[in-house]
């Protein structure tokens, strides 16, 4: 009976950090864009420093009728929102947050295949969406997603993989057990081409061309209304956090700090993260978006090599240090 | 192995057999879904449903590598080209009656074949084998990459040699292409020197 407590207690924390860290994201990008591009409104809900600016948006969003178009396929038009959301719950329920085994929703063997494979499935939605609604900009929006996978997938893998190589192992807690301070300057360029593939993962800015608003409207969205586009916003803050949480994992040692580790280390992981996720945001404020062959461009003459050279540099090392 | 055998009756009704006899009849009926409907993408979709049942099999069966890898390279990668391909090339919503090409009998005996020499090939050789869910865990990434590069590295390097293959092969044939054309005419052959 304790153990079922035990699990049940982990779950309810997980997904209470589910629910509460994508709109922590989704208020600091309100705010850091106001303050970045100079916007006003964003600045004005509520008096002090528009602080009900994201409660006034959820309630807009769940006031709006929930509109299915007439061509649509029905149920799988609904079912998408779902899709793109839930990968994101599962995979942050494997993210350590800080030392032993009490600080992580459950311990997975083969973690970080786990992440990315559930991860990946959240493009599913994305292709649902876009096919579903029965709009040629949609459409055109889950082409470009997909495509962009095309991009993206090799790249984050292979940064991964040198993770994994470095640690000797693919569990999570296994490889922040396994850090040293020295991998940082070691991994660093896998840390760079992971964070930058994620980036095009979560379709953010640089590489948001399947939304790409002034081009086809918003992409494989375009359709949605309501509470179920609010749930594609959702499933965009939570996949921020996602990849903000396992670059810190991966690459920058989690719970690991110059001090405190053991009692405070779940401090030093949410800083990390909330860092990366303070540069998603300015990302998005300072960059121009790219095409969609920029982007394949980038990846596969450049990504993609970087990643291989990581890999055997790892292994050089790796070799060399035993 | 061979002595566990003797203590469980076949199918004996512990929770993770029920599991694993429900999900492998959802997975089968996802899997008749997929060539029995007539939606191009609907078919797409309920072949996620049958490749992401067959992960939660493998992992019913202890063997948590093969199931994460079994998403990742074919509910992640496969299927998302899968429908890529179609959404390129003809994807309506609503049924697609011309995508049925009349060879349903020769591609059910096909299959039923298949099908027959799988199921008889996996159920003599494993027919006496019990997991020992209490023991340490078999299919661990541990466990599995030990016995594949130490006993399977050389059928692992016949593969790898092939997947290569495979590939230079599809290059060639997408390149053939643009060589036709570029004989067709000068400008186009100029046209492909600067790229």
């Amino acid at each position: 009976m304790n153990d079922a407590l035990d699990v049940a207690f982990r779950l309810l924390l997980v997904f209470a950090a589910f629910i509460a860290l994508p709109l922590v994201i989704g208020q600091a990008e309100h705010k850091v864009m106001a303050h970045m591009q100079g916007r006003l409104g964003p600045m004005y809900a509520g008096g002090f420093h528009g602080w009900a600016q994201l409660v006034a948006d959820g309630v807009k969003f769940a006031q709006k009728e929930d509109v299915v178009p007439a061509n649509a396929d029905r149920r799988i038009f609904q079912l998408a929102p779902a899709v793109a959301l839930l990968p994101y719950l599962l995979v942050l329920v494997a993210i350590p947050i800080g030392p032993g085994e009490g600080a992580v929703g459950q311990v997975v063997d083969a973690g970080i295949f786990f992440v990315m494979a559930v991860m990946g499935v959240g493009v599913l939605g994305s292709l649902m969406a876009g096919w579903a609604s029965a709009n040629k900009f949609s459409l055109l929006g889950g082409l470009r997603t997909a495509a962009q996978l095309l991009a993206y997938e090799l790249p984050m893998l292979l940064a991964a993989a040198s993770v994994a190589m470095a640690a000797g192992t693919v569990s999570l807690t296994g490889i922040l057990d396994a850090f040293e301070w020295w991998w940082l300057p070691w991994q660093i360029v896998g840390a760079i081409v992971f964070f930058v593939a994620g980036l095009a993962e979560l379709q953010r800015p640089p590489f948001d061309m399947p939304v790409a608003d002034s081009e086809i409207i918003f992409g494989a969205y375009t359709e949605y209304t309501g509470l179920r586009f609010a749930l594609f916003l959702l499933a965009e803050y939570a996949g921020i956090v996602v990849l903000c949480g396992l670059t810190t994992v991966l690459f920058l040692g989690g719970w690991h700090g110059p001090m405190g580790d053991d009692g405070l280390g779940w401090v030093w992981t949410l800083l990390k993260t909330a860092v990366l996720a303070f540069i998603i945001i300015w990302l998005r404020v300072s960059y121009p978006r790219m095409r969609e062959d920029q982007l394949q461009k980038l990846a596969w003459t450049t990504l993609v090599p970087l990643a291989l050279a990581q890999i055997a540099l790892t292994g050089v090392v790796k070799v060399v240090i035993q | 192995m061979n002595l566990a055998a003797t203590t469980q009756g076949f199918l004996s009704p512990t929770g993770v057999e029920i599991a694993f006899i429900l999900v492998g009849l959802v997975t089968l009926g996802a899997a008749v879904m997929t060539v029995t409907t007539r939606q191009l993408v609907h078919a797409a979709l309920w072949l996620v449903v049958a490749l992401g049942g067959l992960a939660v099999e493998y992992l019913l069966l202890t063997a948590e590598f093969i199931a994460w890898v079994q998403v990742l390279i074919y509910l992640g990668s496969v299927v998302v080209l899968l429908l890529f391909g179609l959404m390129l090339t003809k994807a309506p919503i609503g049924r697609s009656p011309d995508a049925d090409s009349g060879n349903r009998p020769v591609a059910l005996a096909v299959a039923g074949t298949a099908a027959a020499a799988l199921v008889w090939v996996v159920v003599d050789a494993f027919r006496t084998s019990w997991i020992d869910l209490d023991g340490p865990a078999q299919g661990s990434t541990d466990t599995v990459g030990a016995i594949l590069f130490r006993h399977w590295v050389l059928p692992f390097e016949a593969l790898s040699v092939l997947l290569l293959a495979a590939l230079v092969g599809a290059i060639v044939l997408s390149r053939k292409h643009a060589k036709g054309s570029e004989t067709g005419s000068a400008t186009d052959s100029d046209s492909e020197g600067e790229r």
